[in-house]
């Protein structure tokens, strides 16, 4: 008879919380190899312009080109839009030897299929774009890319 | 002597320290998801090379003032029409059955004033310098867009699949199949209706 004494209250069992550590840790190693710490301190404001015919972009090839006003913690003299290569403001004519460089910075093998990824604030003007287009027709880095947001560009 | 067992280290806020680590990562994590239109620009300019002559009909005259406005082949247009003319010009093979350059595959009007094949068929887009560039990368999608479609339709009467498709499969790595027949197959529509988007140079009103 005793073998089917009902319980006394209706008490849960306490859940076991052994394996959250493991959880938790198993999160954060994915957190930490899908991280990518930024390259590059932006200066320049930089809210891209919608497109839909886009395509994907090879990171380990590319060089990029920040183009926009200046934001508030580098606000300088001009309050036109300025060109940022790497970590530093350049002038437009300046832009061939910046970017050469930056490319020199990359891989041997790749150095000869270098892409520019042009990132374009939407109020820029396209005379400037064109100016750093032509730089980097000098530079024979023919394959550019701009960079936008995915959305419809018509409304 | 008595033998003392070591006491035991309380792991307890070890999930703590986990969790502060996990929402640092969380924070800085930035998930780059880059894309953008692929454009190749021209050589650098050489003063030796007489520039071809190209017939005005096989050129599509896209202009852009400084008030974002559009003027097609001297007409003004809307954004939104834009993709349809240019699909229209390109696709026009304004050569007659039976002639060389003939496009056997062109579903235009055909109109002797409009291009002669997509192979000759160029589209100049040119902007001012105050145009914003909101304008001019919807142009060029615009216009990218034009291209596109027409790919897709030539590819999916040859191959049965989307031009577009099996391209960014491809970029992406995970097309399945022969991925070098498939490339051969992209470069045959490519030759078909190759893209020829000039640019000029801004002019400053």
């Amino acid at each position: 008879m005793s073998k089917f004494k009902k319980k006394k209250g209706g008490e849960l069992p306490p859940v076991n919380t052994a394996s959250l550590p493991d959880i938790v840790f198993m999160l954060l190693f994915f957190f930490m190899v899908a991280t990518v710490l930024r390259k590059n301190d932006l200066k320049v404001l930089n809210q891209l312009p919608p497109a839909d015919q886009i395509e994907k972009l090879d990171k380990s090839r590319t060089v990029f080109i920040y183009i926009g006003k200046p934001s508030d913690n580098y606000k300088g003299k001009s309050k036109e839009a300025i060109v940022q290569i790497g970590d530093r403001i350049v002038d437009v004519s300046e832009v061939k030897t910046a970017i050469l460089q930056e490319v020199s910075t990359l891989r041997q093998e790749l150095q000869s299929s270098a892409i520019v990824a042009l990132k374009i604030d939407q109020d820029a003007e396209a005379g400037l774009v064109y100016d750093v287009k032509q730089e980097l027709r000098e530079a024979n880095l023919p394959k550019i890319i701009f960079i936008t947001t995915p959305n419809s560009a018509v409304e | 002597m008595a033998k003392r067992s070591a006491p035991e280290i309380n792991a307890g806020s070890m999930a703590d320290i986990a969790f502060l680590l996990l929402i640092f990562f969380l924070v800085t994590t930035t998930i780059d998801k880059d894309k953008g239109l692929v454009r190749q620009l021209p050589p650098p300019l050489d003063e030796n090379i007489v520039p071809p002559i190209i017939k005005q009909k096989n050129l599509f005259v896209v202009l852009v003032n400084s008030n974002n406005d559009l003027l097609v082949e001297d007409e003004p247009m809307e954004l939104k029409d834009l993709r349809q003319a240019a699909i229209d010009f390109l696709d026009n093979g304004g050569i007659p059955a039976g002639q060389e350059g003939y496009c056997d595959f062109c579903q235009g009007s055909r109109s002797p004033s409009s291009s002669d094949n997509p192979d000759k068929a160029i589209i100049s887009m040119s902007s001012a310098r105050k145009t914003d560039y909101t304008t001019y990368i919807a142009v060029q999608n615009e216009l990218g867009a034009a291209y596109n479609e027409l790919r897709d339709r030539e590819s999916q009467r040859l191959f049965g699949w989307k031009y577009t498709e099996v391209k960014a499969a491809i970029d992406a790595g995970n097309y399945e199949g022969n991925e070098e027949k498939a490339k051969e197959k992209l470069k045959q529509v490519r030759t078909l209706i190759p893209f020829k988007l000039s640019e000029a140079e801004p002019k400053s009103n």
